[in-house]
């Protein structure tokens, strides 16, 4: 690398991919490495790739989730249940409970949980959408994550939602699939004896 | 090589890097930052855990290994008001207490807090809980040195403690504080030296005061104001008192 004070096309590179999340700089160094010492088999693609998703993925104008079409597939598709909202926190969580395959309702995307430490108010995510939408539901999951921010977010969205008439349930919490008893921690089976059925 | 162990409260996480830098608050070293390698899941704010510090000299970050002793999160849940208290605490803590400072006090104080807010009751929530919080927020005041006199009349008064005075934060007697009343604030029973039993609208009145105090004292050069997460619990207590 340059030992200069102006940044080389290396040292850029390198501090880019660093900021992406989850990646320290020993990852970015290890990925911009593999990727110059592959170009053709993998930078090229990965810039027409890259490139081509700037273009033409955007923000569904409807549920927030990301898509080349805008509604997106998902609030298009015919086969999908409308009464049913499941309320996810980003697309990722929304592509996670798709690969479930165990729901076939609409999503809606909030774009993040709100957070005293990151500075995230009600109003920073879409929930003026969501309550629109929630007036012509019969239910609206709340599938956010299981943090304090994540709880936070889904006790004041199920406050938003009170007037609406439609039913709000969340997921349930506790033992995972698999999940043996002795490697869980006392929280989360507490949550679980909370939440048991017959 | 610097290190510790202490036990600590997770107070805060923020993501970095590959990791996340973590704000704890220890049994013995007050606040302390270091770097958390690893994924987030363990790091919810109120959890109690082994804490293991090194760096290479005192002034670093640091690496901070956290083992989970025990999770308060996952048992509140379901309840959106004991909830918004823990986030509360543990923000508060957070922006107020500074770091590597000693905070003799607030481990017990924050240790014995969610210990109550964790428990189930089956007596009138509004007389546990949410007065142990504004009890709480009373100490807080005092760690962060805004210490309020609630215990005898600042006016030599001798009647009953009814008002503060916002400048002192001295308790003033109903009859001292009569023709003041309009810019005095309200004491509410619970935190009269009588300690009469807090309703819910004592409790509000009680956030109020500590409100008041930690708004235009403690916090009062922060920029940032008053964590969000206090007005949170503000407005889950509303709702706790609309729907009760």
């Amino acid at each position: 690398m340059s030992t200069t004070s102006r940044a080389s096309p290396l040292d850029t590179l390198i501090g880019s991919l660093a900021r992406l999340p989850g990646l320290g700089r020993r990852s970015a160094q290890r990925i911009a490495l593999h990727l110059l010492s592959r170009r053709e088999a993998v930078l090229e693609p990965l810039l027409e790739a890259l490139a081509h998703a700037a273009r033409a993925v955007k923000p569904c104008s409807v549920c927030g989730n990301l898509d080349g079409a805008d509604p997106c597939g998902i609030c298009t598709d015919a086969g999908r249940e409308r009464g049913q909202i499941c309320v996810v926190a980003s697309p990722a969580d929304l592509w996670a409970m798709e690969g479930a395959g165990a729901y076939r309702g609409l999503y809606h995307v909030t774009g993040g949980v709100l957070s005293a430490l990151e500075g995230v108010g009600p109003e920073a995510l879409n929930l003026d959408a969501l309550a629109a939408r929630a007036a012509g539901a019969q239910e609206v999951i709340l599938a956010l994550p299981a943090t304090v921010d994540g709880m936070t977010t889904a006790h004041a969205i199920a406050a938003t939602l009170a007037e609406t008439g439609a039913r709000v349930t969340r997921l349930g919490q506790g033992v995972p699939v698999g999940g043996e008893l002795g490697r869980l921690d006392p929280g989360t089976i507490a949550a679980a004896l909370r939440a048991r059925g017959g | 090589m610097e290190a510790w162990e202490d036990q600590a409260i997770i107070l805060s996480a923020r993501p970095y890097g590959e990791g996340a830098v973590a704000h704890v608050l220890t049994a013995h070293r007050g606040k302390r930052a270091g770097y958390v390698y690893g994924s987030r899941a363990a790091l919810e704010p109120g959890t109690l855990a082994a804490a293991r510090w090194q760096a290479r000299g005192a002034e670093f970050l640091g690496t901070l290994s956290l083992e989970p002793l025990k999770a308060h999160a996952p048992l509140l849940g379901h309840d959106a008001a004991r909830l918004a208290a823990l986030a509360s605490a543990c923000a508060l803590l957070d922006a107020g207490l500074a770091e590597r400072e000693p905070a003799p006090g607030a481990f017990e104080g924050l240790c014995a807090l969610l210990s109550i807010i964790s428990r189930e009751e089956s007596v009138d929530p509004w007389l546990l809980w949410p007065a142990a919080y504004v009890f709480w927020e009373v100490q807080l005041l005092d760690a962060l040195g805004f210490a309020l006199d609630l215990e005898a009349c600042a006016a030599g008064g001798d009647g009953p403690l009814t008002h503060v005075s916002p400048r002192t934060g001295r308790a003033v007697s109903a009859q001292q504080a009569e023709p003041y009343e309009a810019k005095l604030l309200k004491l509410p029973g619970f935190l009269r030296p009588e300690r009469a039993a807090p309703a819910p609208e004592d409790i509000l009145g009680g956030l109020a005061l500590t409100g008041y105090f930690l708004e235009h004292r403690a916090f009062a050069q922060d920029t940032r104001g008053l964590p969000a997460a206090r007005a949170r619990l503000l407005a889950a207590l509303g709702g706790m008192r609309t729907s009760a």
